[in-house]
């Protein structure tokens, strides 16, 4: 798919300085990159992992910080996000602990854990690249409908669409998923320099005409990258299936000049990829 | 860059390029321990921010807890049934050679002897850990003097014995202290057995019914008093009926109290049961299944007259007789080559066949929180095989013990 492959050159093309910064240390490049979990991201990191192995790149020098966490939940349970992290990027790359950040949804005070959470954010310089998902209501973290589009690092409870879609993950129980979180604003996803939204699936497809083809609105917060002056959006045919059709023709009709004018030379080993 | 020392100073070592089995199953997973024991990778993750020290390749080798022999009468020349000087050299001996077949824990076994045996041997060898000299010894297992003469098998006539009142003194008098004892093989057809059977259990001793002509409710009410082991079924005790199954019974019986298994240990070494009953027996209950090898003084030495207990024994090819007869008197396989031929034999998966060497003897013994299994906290004693399962490597506690040609 076209579409997949972009998403993962534009993450390679970070990562791989990343690698190269070890040569360099004065000059750090720090990729701050708020983490995803969920259904969507699985088969990216699973990319990255594999990128990993073949030597191509290194996440030492990588900062990460996720952008939610479930309250209440135990952090060794198998459907925390520190256990998705873990268990699907953590434990098969080299990332430092020390730089892998995750929200304690168990902390004593919740609110200086989010207040913690976005200091450490600035003393690492700032995120330089968020990636995500959306949920079906347009939420982007669990910036849920009505969430405030210049908010901070905060706990949310979260939407009865939410708790349903995630019920899959706590054996279809609804009573045994949380009804809490911890996640990022929708002004701090703001402040990062680029954003790359991942959306695939006919079931998002709704979710992304509200967040491309209308106004800014915070029943849909992903629309505020609307006003974000570096946004990707990455989906499959499926989930443009609410869009217009003039829109749809638009975007493919640009991608391919799109990534020849943004790939800076050394990369341009991926030109096979674009074919 | 090791662990932040939050925890422990130790270095952390992480066994990579390996199939390990958790959960029952072989899983894709690295292997991390510190401190002799399985450490959680994520807790030193996100507590400690930490990671390995070192780095352990395993080649691609099946990961598995290490074998655990609760039936082992000596080997290499040494039986630990003869009243020597020093008993536990001879231990040491077998303990230490045993590493090679991935036996990392086991129970030296005493056939029937008289009690002055019994007084010379048992004070002279402790529980203790294993290490790079040798497997760790869990405890002995006493097999006999309380049998039925008509099972007695290769055991000597004259020094078998009955139950006097069923209380303390009958096996003080026999044994001495009961001290470094994990285990006692007896009749529960002999009066007097049950207070006996409660007496051991109430120890922490295991008790396993054995040379026996138990019918199955004798068997049953021996479970019901705590027996919870069988020793080689099959071998010396009743042959199945239809309409009395005797201790074979046991497998799939339906007065074993709730919450509680019966072992049953198998000779896997071709000889002593045929494979269509260890397959009739691993379908009935799988989750009993013990691998034992039962090993004799002779094995590991080449063919011949041998003494074993107060007789002695020959070796003809793969088989060991009461010299003179065609009575079987032991097996002369290694633990490595009975889990090879229970796998092939019974047609079991990879990881059944692992677990009825590590797994249920633990869980026999009662010490599965700390043996048989790579949880986090257990010990790591670890055996790294090859995919036709040869021991390729033993750990004790984390460390390398033996490594085939090292």
């Amino acid at each position: 798919m076209q579409s997949l492959v972009h998403r993962n050159l534009h993450l390679i093309q970070l990562l791989k300085l990343a690698k190269y910064s070890k040569h360099f240390p004065n000059n750090l490049v720090l990729t701050n990159s708020p983490l995803p979990t969920g259904s969507t991201p699985l088969g990216c990191y699973k990319k990255l992992i594999e990128y990993y192995k073949n030597g191509e790149i290194s996440f030492e020098f990588v900062k990460t910080f996720n952008m939610d966490e479930y309250v209440g939940l135990p952090r060794d349970h198998p459907e925390s996000y520190h256990s998705f992290m873990w268990n699907n990027f953590f434990k098969h790359v080299d990332i430092r602990a020390e730089n892998a950040h995750i929200l304690d949804g168990n902390a004593a005070d919740l609110q200086a854990e989010c207040s913690s959470f976005e200091d450490k954010i600035k003393e690492a310089g700032g995120i330089e690249l968020f990636v995500g998902g959306i949920g079906p209501d347009g939420h982007i973290a669990f910036n849920e409908p009505g969430s405030s589009l210049v908010s901070r690092t905060r706990v949310k409870t979260l939407a009865k669409d939410t708790i349903m879609a995630n019920a899959r993950f706590f054996d279809g129980d609804l009573s045994k998923v949380p009804t809490m979180a911890l996640t990022v604003g929708v002004g701090t996803v703001m402040d990062a320099k680029e954003v790359m939204v991942l959306i695939t699936g006919s079931h998002k497809a709704f979710a992304l005409y509200k967040a491309i083809e209308e106004g800014v609105n915070h029943m849909w917060t992903v629309s505020a990258f609307q006003q974000h002056p570096q946004t990707i959006f990455v989906c499959d045919e499926d989930a443009t299936l609410e869009l217009r059709v003039k829109t749809v023709k638009y975007f493919q009709g640009t991608a391919k000049p799109h990534c020849i004018l943004r790939l800076p030379s050394h990369t341009i080993y991926y030109q096979k990829d674009l074919d | 860059m090791p662990s932040n020392k939050s925890v422990s100073d130790a270095p952390i070592s992480q066994f990579i390029n390996c199939r390990i089995l958790r959960g029952h199953t072989l899983q894709r997973e690295d292997l991390w321990v510190r401190d002799g024991k399985i450490l959680d990778p994520e807790k030193l993750f996100f507590d400690e921010q930490g990671f390995a020290d070192r780095l352990v390749d395993c080649g691609g080798s099946i990961v598995a807890p290490g074998f655990i022999d609760v039936q082992i009468n000596g080997g290499y020349g040494v039986d630990f049934s003869q009243p020597t000087e020093d008993v536990a050299a001879g231990v040491s001996l077998v303990a230490k050679k045993v590493l090679e077949h991935g036996v990392t824990s086991f129970c030296p076994t005493l056939v029937t002897s008289p009690p002055a045996v019994y007084h010379q041997v048992l004070p002279q060898v402790q529980v203790h850990d294993g290490g790079p000299d040798g497997a760790g010894v869990l405890g002995f297992h006493l097999e006999g003097p309380f049998i039925s003469p008509e099972k007695k098998g290769a055991h000597p006539e004259r020094y078998l014995r009955t139950f006097g009142s069923g209380g303390m003194e009958d096996l003080t008098e026999v044994y001495g202290g009961l001290d470094g004892v994990a285990m006692v093989t007896l009749a529960p057809e002999l009066p007097h057995s049950q207070s006996v059977v409660r007496m051991l259990c109430q120890k922490g001793i295991a008790v396993s019914l054995g040379h026996s002509v138990a019918n199955l409710s004798q068997a049953e009410d021996a479970v019901q008093h705590g027996a919870s082991f069988i020793t080689h079924l099959f071998n010396a005790m009743l042959p199945f009926h239809h309409r009395d199954p005797g201790i074979v019974g046991l497998l799939t019986s339906d007065r074993i109290p709730a919450g509680r298994t019966v072992f049953y240990g198998m000779i896997a070494d071709g000889i002593h049961t045929n494979p269509a009953a260890l397959r009739i027996a691993h379908r009935a209950h799988p989750a009993g299944l013990v691998l034992v090898t039962d090993a004799i003084a002779a094995m590991g030495l080449p063919p011949g007259r041998h003494p074993l207990g107060q007789q002695v024994i020959e070796i003809q090819g793969l088989h060991a007789y009461v010299s003179g007869t065609k009575t079987l008197s032991g097996s002369i396989a290694t633990m490595d080559m009975c889990v090879r031929h229970f796998k092939q034999a019974s047609g079991c998966s990879v990881e059944e066949a692992l677990e009825a060497a590590s797994l249920h003897p633990a869980q026999l013994l009662g010490i599965s929180q700390k043996k048989g299994n790579l949880d986090y906290g257990a010990d790591a004693d670890l055996v790294l095989l090859d995919d036709a399962l040869r021991v390729r490597t033993t750990y004790i506690s984390g460390e390398e013990v033996w490594r085939k040609d090292a």
